[in-house]
């Protein structure tokens, strides 16, 4: 997809920041009547650009004060494996995410946890008892800033 | 501070942002007006932020995703800000983390392909200040990105 124009490079970024605008909204904000707008949206959505949205909710307030990054390195490969792997992984509820990486590790996650007692559970009972899981290094995260991106 | 109620809420509009809200009260067990006054609150006291549009980085072109993980020389005064501000300068960046641990700040990198990466990578990254050591995991496969809280 590269025959973006200036005004859906514009709707994008708009919506990346707030998606709950409502079409008249985003149109009034980019110089496009409601229907044109809503049309844009439709074909951003069809092109597979844009794919959903995400509630934004402070994770601290919640009662999630620690997120870690872990690096996984898995102790035996080989298909099945990676396919055991990432079964389980995938479903433990507080891992947000799971990427397969090629470098240091094999795999990339994210946890949440109430605190760093609540991470040492999750990182003894449900990590480390993964099936293959090998080496493992955490990062605890300070801060993060999601930014525009080359839209 | 948020009951049982107010997670189940969260946890229904979490799993489909896009939920109107009779139907998001419907499956929370509330009246559509209960519903709407606890969202209201919940968003006055902080709790839920909003919602944002999730853009898919492949479908814009961008098939190459990068995480470097950055050491900084932590004997310079002004490390972290000084190498925060320069990668908020680079475009391609679409998110950074700082960490407690090996690794001090994390860099997510999108590309178009190899030969823009290297670009980007040579020209952007390698000049920013006060960097110690510097690895990267490039990323196969997304497995599980929702990043949802186990509310």
């Amino acid at each position: 997809m590269t025959d973006l124009d200036d005004i859906d490079r514009a709707l994008l970024r708009t919506l990346r920041k707030d998606a709950e605008q409502s079409a008249s909204q985003l149109g009034r904000k980019v110089g496009l009547s409601q229907p044109a707008t809503w049309r844009r949206i439709r074909a951003l959505e069809a092109a597979g650009i844009l794919t959903g949205r995400r509630l934004v909710l402070d994770a601290e307030k919640i009662g999630f004060g620690v997120t870690v990054f872990l690096g996984v390195k898995l102790a035996t490969k080989g298909r099945v494996s990676l396919d055991d792997f990432e079964r389980a992984v995938t479903a433990i509820r507080e891992v947000q995410t799971v990427e397969h990486v090629l470098g240091l590790y094999d795999y990339r996650l994210r946890v949440v946890a109430r605190d760093l007692a609540d991470f040492e559970r999750v990182l003894r009972r449900r990590i480390m008892t993964l099936p293959g899981v090998g080496n493992v290094e955490a990062n605890v995260l300070l801060s993060e800033e999601r930014r525009p991106g080359p839209i | 501070m948020l009951d049982d109620l107010d997670r189940r809420l969260l946890r229904h509009l979490q799993a489909d942002p896009a939920l109107p809200m009779p139907e998001l009260a419907d499956r929370a067990g509330l009246s559509p007006g209960r519903a709407a006054r606890r969202l209201e609150r919940l968003r006055a006291e902080g709790v839920l932020l909003g919602q944002e549009a999730v853009v898919d980085w492949h479908a814009l072109g961008f098939a190459l995703h990068v995480s470097l993980r950055v050491s900084l020389d932590k004997t310079a005064p002004r490390a972290f800000d000084d190498f925060l501000e320069g990668a908020r300068n680079i475009p391609e960046v679409i998110e950074i983390q700082t960490f407690l641990g090996r690794v001090d700040v994390r860099l997510s990198v999108v590309a178009r392909d190899l030969g823009h990466y290297q670009q980007i990578y040579r020209a952007r990254i390698l000049s920013l200040p006060h960097i110690a050591d510097i690895e990267s995991l490039m990323t196969v496969a997304v497995v599980k990105s929702d990043e949802e809280l186990p509310l």
